[in-house]
């Protein structure tokens, strides 16, 4: 019965949060309209996610969150520097290939989405049978390193998340 | 506001414009549609995520209120920005790359996007009678 009526608890949960984030303060009436939000939005779209993630290791969603963040300044210096002080005759753009390790689509879309957002790679795309991404390097003099520092930084801790 | 409260909220805005900055820069300077593709990547991050601290702390020096709008504004870009990244990138492949340029899977199927519909439907035959 309960599960019918909230097929997916953490997501209520967390667009009750998102609510009262958006409107900035707390009242009885936010939360009320926060919950009625909470509970139609994953009646309604139920269908689109056959599978739920489960999370295995919450706890090192911080951990990969501090991480990322950490990352994102280092690379932005150092991709700023790339592109005032490389020349474009120096730089050496690559394709280079990630074997995954990590099987869940959840776990897949969110190692693509941290590669994107650390500057310096784009993932581009994905193999037809999910196995590897193709992400584009900004200038990568040894592409082994860059495939290493992913799997070792990001996709190691998402496998402890995720599976 | 004291005068340290306003020198570190206008620090934060300089940073930022200088990281948007350099990534506009980078738009043009860039040579092909793949490495410009970094430019904005790189402003959505620093330079959006300093504009973002420096509002934060401006509404918490100046009303003394935890504003919880800019850490959605960030959550919202990070959902965003790299799928936007992503379609770019790919209807870039599809248009521009040769497929012997692109790197190879290392699996027995080709990337997703270089994959004929012929081919896929014959693998998604093949999965269905191998269960």
């Amino acid at each position: 019965m309960i599960a019918r009526f909230l097929p997916h608890p953490l997501l209520t949960l967390l667009l009750v949060a998102v609510w009262q984030m958006l409107v900035n303060y707390v009242s009885l009436g936010t939360i009320v309209f926060g919950l009625i939000l909470g509970i139609v939005i994953p009646l309604i779209t139920a269908p689109y996610w056959p599978d739920r993630p489960r999370l295995k290791n919450p706890m090192m969603i911080i951990e990969f969150i501090l991480v990322v963040l950490w990352d994102i300044v280092v690379a932005n210096v150092v991709v700023a520097k790339t592109i005032l002080f490389t020349s474009n005759t120096n730089m050496r753009p690559t394709w280079v290939t990630i074997p995954l390790d990590l099987h869940s689509p959840e776990a897949i879309t969110v190692l693509a989405g941290t590669i994107t957002m650390t500057p310096g790679t784009v993932s581009s795309d994905i193999a037809a049978d999910g196995r590897s991404l193709l992400v584009h390097c900004l200038n990568a003099a040894d592409p082994d390193a860059v495939r290493d520092e992913i799997k070792q930084r990001y996709e190691r801790r998402l496998k402890e998340i995720f599976e | 506001m004291e005068l340290w409260q306003e020198v570190t909220v206008a620090a934060f805005l300089v940073v930022a414009g200088i990281f948007g900055f350099v990534g506009s820069f980078g738009l043009i300077k860039l040579p092909d549609p793949m490495t410009r593709l970094h430019a904005p990547t790189k402003a959505t991050t620093l330079g959006v995520g300093g504009v973002l601290i420096a509002s934060m702390l401006y509404f918490l020096f100046a009303q003394g209120q935890f504003s919880f709008h800019e850490l959605m504004i960030t959550l919202f870009l990070f959902l965003t920005a790299p799928i936007t990244a992503h379609f770019i990138a790919k209807a870039n492949l599809h248009t521009n790359v040769n497929r012997d340029r692109v790197s190879a899977t290392g699996t027995d199927r080709p990337w997703a996007g270089f994959e004929s519909d012929e081919a896929r439907r014959l693998h998604e035959e093949q999965g269905a009678s191998g269960k």
